[in-house]
C-alpha cells in the first residue's frame, strides 16, 4: 500500500510543483491548481506515512531516507498552514520542488517502504528524530521566507512600478512570520538535541559530523534569535542570516548523513 | 407600457465649468426629482462632481424627455447642446455602466456605486425604476467582486498607500510624519489614515531640526511636500536616525518637486524611497491594468442590463398570466363543488388528496405555457403572445 501511495503524492506534488511555476509567469489559474495539488499530495503522503506506521513495528523513520520521508512531509505541514493563501504562493515554488526533489531521494533510499528495524528505542526516535525534523522543516520555511523577503524587498528598492501586478505578503508581515516559524523551532531542535546528546553521552558514543554539523546549525539559529529579540535585527540582514541557517540544514539533511542514521 | 427616459450630462460632454452650474446638492437633488415625478412619474436625480443626470420612468417617454431636459436647463441654459438623452434599453445599459465605475473619468473607481445608492434612496422611486437602481447597485458590486477593477491605485495618494501596505501590510498603527502640509500631501496622508494610520508629526519651517530627526526614529511613514528650494532630508539623518529603528521599515514618500528627500535614502537598508515620478508611472500602469478589466467588466454590465430587460418584458405578459392561472383555479374550483355530492362522502385526508391532485394537474398544464410567454416576452413577441391567450381562452370575455 506504502508503495503504491507514494506515486499519486509525488505525482501532486510534481503538479504543485509545476503549477506554481506557471502561477510565477501568469498568476490566477495555476497557482489554484497547485494549491490543490500541495493538499491533495499532503493527503496521500499522510496515507503513505500511516501505512508505514501500521506495518511497522516501532517508528518507522529512522533511517537517513525515511526521515527524509518524513521530513517532506513535515515541511510541506508547514507550508501547508499559510501556504494555501493566495499571497504566499510563491513560497510554494521554493518548498514543491524541494519537495519533490526529497520525496525522490527518500524513495531511491528505500524510504518510502516498510522501512527496517531500528535499534534504537521508539521513544528515542520520536523525540530525538521527530523534534530535529519537526524544527527543520520550520526552519526550511523560516528560510523559504527570508528568500521571498529579499525577493520583495529587492522589487521594491528597484522596480516599484511592477510591485503591485502581483500579490505578494507585505515585508513586515514576512519578517514577523519568519521570526516567529524559528522561534517556535529552536526550542524543537534544542529539546531533540539535547535527546540525542544525552543518550550520545550515556552511551559513550563517538561524535560525528552531523552532530557537530547540528550543533553548530542550532548555534545559528539561537543567534538568529537572539539577534532579532534583543540585538534590534531584522529585516533584510535577518534574512540572509537565515539563508545561512538553512544551508547548514541542507548539510545535515543531504550532505552528510554518513552513518549517523540507522 | 412604462418606459425609461435619461437626460444628463457628464464628464464626456461638459467642461467642468458648465458641470458645476448643473451640479445638484442633495436637497435640491431630491427636490427637482419630486419635481419631475409630479403627475404619476417616477424620477431619480443622480449629481456627482462628474455628472448630473435626470432618470424618469413614464408611460408618455417624450413628454417626459422634454420635461427633463427643461428642468436642467433651467438651472444653466448653456448646458442643452452638451445634454444626451437616453431611452429604454439606452439608458439601462448607461446606468448599469455607471455604478460599475465604468463611465468614470477613472475605470472602476469605487465612490460612483455609493453616490448611485444615495441618489436611489432620494429619489421618488416606484416599482420600475426602484427595479431599474437596484439592479444596477447589483450591477455595480458585481463587478468590483468578479473583477480587478478597484483593486488597484488609481491616484498618487492611493499608490503612497498601496506602496505602504506592501511594506507593512496592516496600516493599523504606522506613524506618520509629514514635511510640508501642502494639498498632495495631505491627501496621501488621508488615504494612509483611512487605512488606520496615525500622523505623529506635522513638521514646517519653523519646526526644529532634532525634532524632526527624533521622530525619524520613531515612524513607519515620511510624507514630504515642502516648497523648499533643495533638499530636507538628507540620507545622513535618515542614517542616523535608522539606528534607533531597531531595523523597522521606514517608508519615504516625496511629492515635492523640486525633491525635499534625498535620492540617497533609496540605498539605506530598510528604507524605502519612492519619489512622485514613481508614484505617476505606477497610477499610469494600474490604469492601463483597469482599462484592461474594464473589457471583463463590460460584458457583466451588458448581462446584468439584459436580465432587467427580460423583467421588463416578462411585464408585458404577467396580467395574461394571472388571468389564465385564475381562470384555470376557478375551473378547478367549480368542478369541485359540482362534484361536491361525490366528494362528500370522503374523509378529509381523501378529500385533501383530490384538491392536491387537481391543483398539480392545473400548474403542470400552465407551467410550460408560462414560461413560453415570458420567454416570448423577453424576444419581443410578448403582447402578441398574451393576446393570443386572452382570445383562445376567452380571458377577461366575463367582464366585457
Amino acid at each position: 500500500v506504502a508503495e503504491l501511495l507514494f506515486w499519486p503524492a509525488l505525482f501532486f506534488y510534481g503538479e504543485a510543483a509545476v503549477g506554481y511555476l506557471g502561477d510565477a509567469r501568469h498568476p490566477g489559474r495555476p497557482g489554484r491548481l497547485a494549491t490543490w495539488g500541495v493538499r491533495l499530495g499532503w493527503l496521500t503522503q499522510t496515507a503513505l506515512l500511516a501505512a508505514q506506521a501500521a506495518r511497522h513495528d516501532g517508528f518507522p523513520w529512522g533511517t537517513w531516507a525515511s526521515s527524509l520521508n518524513l521530513f517532506v512531509w513535515l515541511v510541506v505541514s508547514v507550508y501547508l498552514v499559510w501556504g494555501c493563501r493566495t499571497p504566499y504562493r510563491l513560497l510554494g515554488l521554493a518548498v514543491m520542488p524541494l519537495a519533490v526533489a526529497l520525496l525522490v531521494a527518500a524513495r531511491a533510499g528505500g524510504g518510502t517502504g516498510v522501512g527496517v528495524a531500528s535499534h534504537y528505542s521508539t521513544l528515542f526516535l520520536v523525540l530525538h528524530v521527530g523534534l530535529v525534523l519537526a524544527a527543520f522543516a520550520g526552519f526550511t520555511l523560516a528560510a523559504g521566507l527570508s528568500g521571498l523577503y529579499v525577493w520583495q524587498e529587492r522589487r521594491l528598492k528597484s522596480s516599484p512600478l511592477t510591485i503591485l501586478r502581483r500579490q505578494m505578503p507585505a515585508l513586515a508581515t514576512l519578517d514577523s512570520l519568519a521570526l516567529r516559524t524559528v522561534a517556535w523551532s529552536v526550542p524543537l531542535l534544542t529539546l531533540g538535541v539535547a535527546v540525542g546528546l544525552g543518550r550520545l553521552v550515556s552511551r559513550h558514543d563517538p561524535m560525528d559530523a552531523v552532530i557537530a554539523v547540528t550543533v553548530v546549525t542550532w548555534a545559528v539559529w539561537c543567534s538568529y534569535l537572539g539577534l532579532r529579540l534583543l540585538g534590534g535585527w531584522a529585516g533584510r540582514r535577518a534574512a540572509y542570516l537565515a539563508l545561512v541557517g538553512f544551508v547548514l540544514v541542507v548539510v545535515v539533511r543531504v550532505v552528510i548523513p554518513g552513518s549517523h542514521f540507522g | 407600457m412604462i418606459r425609461l427616459v435619461l437626460v444628463g450630462t457628464s464628464h464626456h460632454h461638459a467642461p467642468v465649468e458648465l458641470r458645476e452650474r448643473v451640479a445638484l446638492e442633495r436637497d435640491a437633488a431630491q427636490a427637482l426629482a419630486a419635481r419631475l415625478a409630479e403627475g404619476g412619474r417616477e424620477a431619480v436625480c443622480l449629481s456627482t462632481c462628474n455628472r448630473t443626470e435626470l432618470y424618469v420612468a413614464s408611460d408618455d417617454a417624450e413628454s417626459a424627455e422634454r420635461d427633463a431636459v427643461a428642468a436642467l436647463a433651467a438651472l444653466e441654459p448653456e448646458v442643452e447642446p452638451a445634454l444626451y438623452r437616453l431611452q429604454d434599453r439606452a439608458a439601462v445599459l448607461h446606468l448599469f455602466r455607471v455604478a460599475a465605475g465604468l463611465d468614470s473619468l477613472v475605470p472602476g473607481e469605487g465612490e460612483i456605486l455609493g453616490q448611485v445608492r444615495v441618489a436611489h434612496e432620494l429619489g421618488m422611486t416606484g416599482v420600475f425604476l426602484d427595479r431599474v437602481f437596484r439592479q444596477a447597485l447589483h450591477a455595480g458590486r458585481k463587478v468590483r467582486a468578479q473583477t480587478a477593477i478597484g483593486e488597484s491605485p488609481a491616484s498618487v495618494s492611493s499608490a503612497a498607500a498601496a506602496l505602504a501596505e506592501q511594506v507593512f501590510g496592516s496600516l493599523d498603527g504606522c506613524a506618520i510624519l509629514l514635511l510640508g502640509a501642502g494639498k498632495m500631501s495631505e491627501q496621501a496622508s488621508r488615504n494612509l489614515r483611512s487605512r488606520g494610520a496615525t500622523i505623529a508629526l506635522v513638521a514646517n519651517s519653523r519646526t526644529d531640526r532634532p525634532e524632526i530627526e527624533a521622530a525619524l526614529a520613531t515612524v513607519d511613514v515620511v510624507i514630504a511636500s515642502t516648497n523648499a528650494p533643495g533638499t530636507v532630508l538628507d540620507a545622513g539623518a535618515v542614517s542616523r536616525a535608522s539606528a534607533g529603528r531597531r531595523g523597522r521599515q521606514l517608508l519615504l514618500v516625496d511629492l515635492a518637486v523640486p525633491r525635499d528627500l534625498d535620492p540617497a535614502i533609496r540605498d539605506l537598508d530598510g528604507c524605502y524611497l519612492y519619489d512622485i515620478d514613481d508614484l505617476e508611472q505606477i497610477v499610469a500602469e494600474t490604469l492601463s491594468g483597469r482599462r484592461r478589466e474594464a473589457e471583463r467588466a463590460e460584458s457583466l454590465v451588458a448581462a446584468e442590463a439584459e436580465k432587467f430587460h427580460e423583467w421588463h418584458a416578462s411585464l408585458d405578459v404577467v396580467p395574461a398570466i394571472a388571468s389564465l392561472r385564475a381562470k384555470a383555479e376557478e375551473i378547478r374550483a367549480g368542478e369541485l363543488q359540482k362534484a361536491e355530492s361525490i366528494l362528500g362522502r370522503l374523509d378529509d385526508s381523501q378529500r385533501k388528496a383530490v384538491e392536491s391532485v387537481t391543483a398539480q394537474i392545473v400548474n403542470k398544464l400552465l407551467h410550460l405555457p408560462t414560461v413560453r410567454m415570458k420567454q416570448a416576452a423577453a424576444a419581443a413577441d410578448g403582447v402578441l403572445y398574451a393576446e393570443t391567450v386572452r382570445h383562445l381562452f376567452g380571458l377577461g370575455e366575463d367582464e366585457r
